[in-house]
């Protein structure tokens, strides 16, 4: 270094803000289709490439290419199709009811519906999910009823967490829904801690760790990776990078590694990109996963490449942070549109039978959210009672808590 | 029956609770093939195998969050911590992830785990190898937090937070590990050969959670006390000629709560002791608690002795320390009031 040098400190900021024209000319989207598929059993050192691509199946014509390809039959595809426009109706409802006041507080998947609703396909019953707020695709695709996630939200009298827990923060456990935390990255170590049980029970199931770009910076992340790879957990690593930490670009967490797939190279695992956009490619990649880890050969990282198109929450206000047609310009489109184009392309879906099926789709929505409300929201009709409070806490509820219940008359 | 020390006491905790269930699993740093620096899981991976009992990464909130994991498939987790003072990293997962599974998913998913961690000075550990961080846990709604005094109770108390359905941390005062101590560091080292709580049944008991227990019956003052110094403050008694009732309190949370209150309405005084720092402790608590539940028959201030706020100092480990010197002063000054 030169005599005298001064050093200056690198903040890392995204290429455009709000007024400036969105540019994802740095993203580098490689055709659908040419990325290989390697074997389950490949060893992690063979394949470190996969972690710097992206894996796509659905190309720009709607057609499914490449070495991916054909791991769903047309039915299941409709199916799949029919449960992120669900997820997508459910998102515009529960929205319209936080802004009308019938709950406190609602998170929306809008642009990321092809992450849960296609991955939930690639699991078994019996399987575990430990997933952030933003996976309730994971509980639509698997059958979970909608008025019991919408009796949540309400916090009403047939809330199955019975008002204890914030909405989104569902817990399913029938359905391999692990309790969501609230906290990131807590639950990241927790499904490799459930893989591992399940391996030392010499049992046949599997789990799914699930985290955003943003909280792969916790140190929990890192924990996971290092347990993951020591003990060879059978266990799925989801990392959903949809862009945004709340205000925070992707960067400000990614720092110099090149990507967040990139970052379970250093751990010895498998580490896969593909396209979060494309229920085909997701869907696909995830089974891989899922037979690499059925088959006791190991743990594996999946890097979901989407974007956020809506708001964090709904107490959050993208337009102050990015610019309001930055989701227009993102280059990996649409999940549904591209969803619905392919399965037109190949004879299965057409126009006139989509907007059929999303009226329908309102409908049901619309039907389970009135039977919801028939149980009360936030702030009006029934709700979980003061008794509620108390329980739970333990098993059994010591002394000092019977006195506290007493002393709160109930 | 046979002759046991606190460490053997734990591992036979351990052994008989891995040979009922074999959800039982128990792993920690260096406690597998090496059996734990303070040797209190030796010989378990060569009995029941390197899935039950293995060696972890050095990281407690990955010990802390996998064991969570474990706990919510349906396996019993007794995990250990090499020294309390290494915790804090896994605060998060203990205080936010399994204090409150089974509350946030109304009962779905629950946390039957033990964390075991040794606790207490007393060994020249310096600020990082002595602290007694239970405050910490008894604040945290959802968590039990025990601390045996002795061999006996050790064990018992074990058996029973592996078989609880909650989480448990489980502080072992490791001062005591190898005998009682009274206190006088300048003195010989006793161990628990010559200690009746050192006799310790082979096979399967419980102690039950949330019971105190008097250890020294007295008329003239209440000492709540836990741990280490459940054996100084008897000492202290026996030294000064005060007759005070020693309580083992052995679980923090719950809290025994009638058993302080009898005691106290019938000596009319009360001392705590910890070795845990004043300001914010456990004896805030417990002193709060018994004016409280018995205000109208306390003839003096409840008074607390406890480490003094600062870090565990290294070359004054002995003026930090509330030994007999300090509690027997303190417990003359209060007969005085």
């Amino acid at each position: 270094m030169r005599d005298g040098q001064r050093l200056s400190l690198h903040v890392p900021e995204p290429e455009v803000r709000p007024g400036d024209k969105p540019d994802f000319s740095k993203v580098t989207i490689p055709k659908a289709g040419s990325v290989r598929r390697p074997e389950v059993d490949a060893d992690p050192e063979t394949i470190r490439d996969l972690a710097f691509s992206i894996i796509r199946v659905l190309n720009r014509e709607g057609e499914a290419v490449g070495p991916w390809a054909g791991t769903l039959t047309t039915e299941e595809l409709l199916e799949g199709l029919r449960h992120m426009m669900l997820l997508r109706s459910f998102d515009a409802r529960m929205l319209t009811a936080q802004r009308q006041g019938k709950t406190s507080f609602y998170m929306q998947h809008l642009g990321e519906e092809a992450v849960s609703c296609a991955f939930q396909r690639a699991l078994e019953p019996g399987d575990m999910n430990f997933p952030t707020y933003r996976q309730a695709g994971l509980l639509i695709a698997g059958g979970y009823p909608m008025v019991d996630m919408m009796n949540q939200i309400y916090s009403n009298d047939a809330d199955p967490l019975k008002g204890r827990q914030l909405p989104v923060l569902y817990s399913a456990r029938e359905h391999g829904f692990f309790t969501v935390s609230g906290n990131l990255a807590t639950q990241y170590i927790q499904a490799v801690g459930w893989a591992m049980a399940s391996a030392i029970r010499q049992d046949t199931k599997i789990a799914a760790g699930w985290i955003g770009d943003g909280s792969t910076a916790e140190s929990d992340f890192h924990t996971a990776l290092v347990f993951a790879s020591t003990y060879r957990a059978p266990v799925i690593l989801n990392v959903v990078n949809n862009q945004w930490a709340i205000s925070t670009f992707q960067g400000v967490a990614r720092g110099g590694s090149g990507t967040f797939a990139a970052r379970g190279l250093g751990y010895g695992l498998p580490s896969l990109r593909v396209d979060g956009n494309d229920y085909l490619a997701v869907h696909a990649v995830a089974k891989w996963a899922a037979e690499r880890a059925r088959q006791n050969i190991g743990p594996t990282l999946i890097e979901y490449v989407t974007y956020r198109v809506g708001a964090h929450s709904t107490s959050d206000d993208p337009s102050a942070y990015r610019p309001k047609e930055e989701s227009e310009a993102w280059p990996l489109g649409d999940p549904v549109i591209r969803l619905k184009n392919h399965l037109i392309r190949i004879g299965a879906w057409s126009e006139e039978r989509h907007k059929q099926a999303e009226a329908e789709i309102r409908d049901t929505v619309v039907a389970a959210q009135k039977e919801a409300e028939r149980h009360g929201t936030l702030h009006s009709g029934g709700r979980p009672s003061m008794r509620d409070m108390f329980e739970g806490v333990y098993a059994e509820m010591p002394p000092h808590l019977k006195r506290q219940r007493q002393q709160a008359g109930v | 029956m046979a002759r046991m020390t606190m460490i053997e006491a734990i591992r036979s905790a351990m052994d008989v609770s891995m040979a009922r269930d074999e959800n039982v699993v128990v792993f920690g740093e260096d406690v597998g093939y090496f059996g734990g620096v303070f040797r209190c899981t030796q010989g378990l991976q060569q009995k029941y195998g390197r899935t039950r009992c293995f060696d972890a990464p050095i990281s407690e909130s990955g010990i802390v969050g996998a064991a969570i994991g474990m706990a919510a498939y349906g396996l019993k987790p007794c995990i250990e911590i090499q020294f309390a003072d290494y915790m804090y990293p896994a605060y998060d997962q203990l205080t936010q992830e399994a204090a409150r599974l089974r509350y946030r998913s109304n009962g779905e998913f629950t946390c039957p785990m033990v964390v075991r961690m040794p606790t207490g000075g007393g060994i020249f550990g310096g600020q990082t190898h002595s602290q007694s961080p239970e405050a910490l846990f008894t604040h945290v709604c959802g968590l039990q937090v025990v601390v045996p005094s002795n061999p006996y109770d050790a064990k018992g108390l074990l058996i029973s937070a592996i078989e609880n359905p909650d989480p448990v941390i489980f502080l072992e005062p490791k001062r005591l590990y190898n005998g009682p101590f009274d206190g006088h560091h300048d003195r010989p080292v006793t161990s628990w050969a010559g200690h009746s709580l050192g006799e310790v049944p082979e096979d399967h008991y419980a102690v039950p959670l949330g019971k105190a227990v008097v250890r020294r019956e007295g008329s003239a003052v209440t000492v709540l006390a836990y741990g280490t110094m459940v054996h100084v403050a008897q000492t202290t008694a026996e030294e000064t000629g005060i007759d005070a009732e020693v309580i083992d309190l052995r679980t923090l949370l719950p809290l025994d709560l009638e058993t302080i209150v009898q005691s106290v309405k019938k000596t009319g005084r009360c001392m705590v002791v910890h070795e845990a720092t004043l300001t914010s402790g456990y004896g805030a608590e417990l002193v709060s608690l018994v004016q409280e539940h018995c205000f109208y028959h306390l003839e003096a201030p409840v008074i607390r002795v406890a480490g003094w706020d600062t870090p565990y100092p290294h070359a004054q480990e002995w003026d930090y320390f509330p030994g007999p010197a300090r509690i027997g002063e303190a417990l003359r000054d209060m007969m005085e009031a």
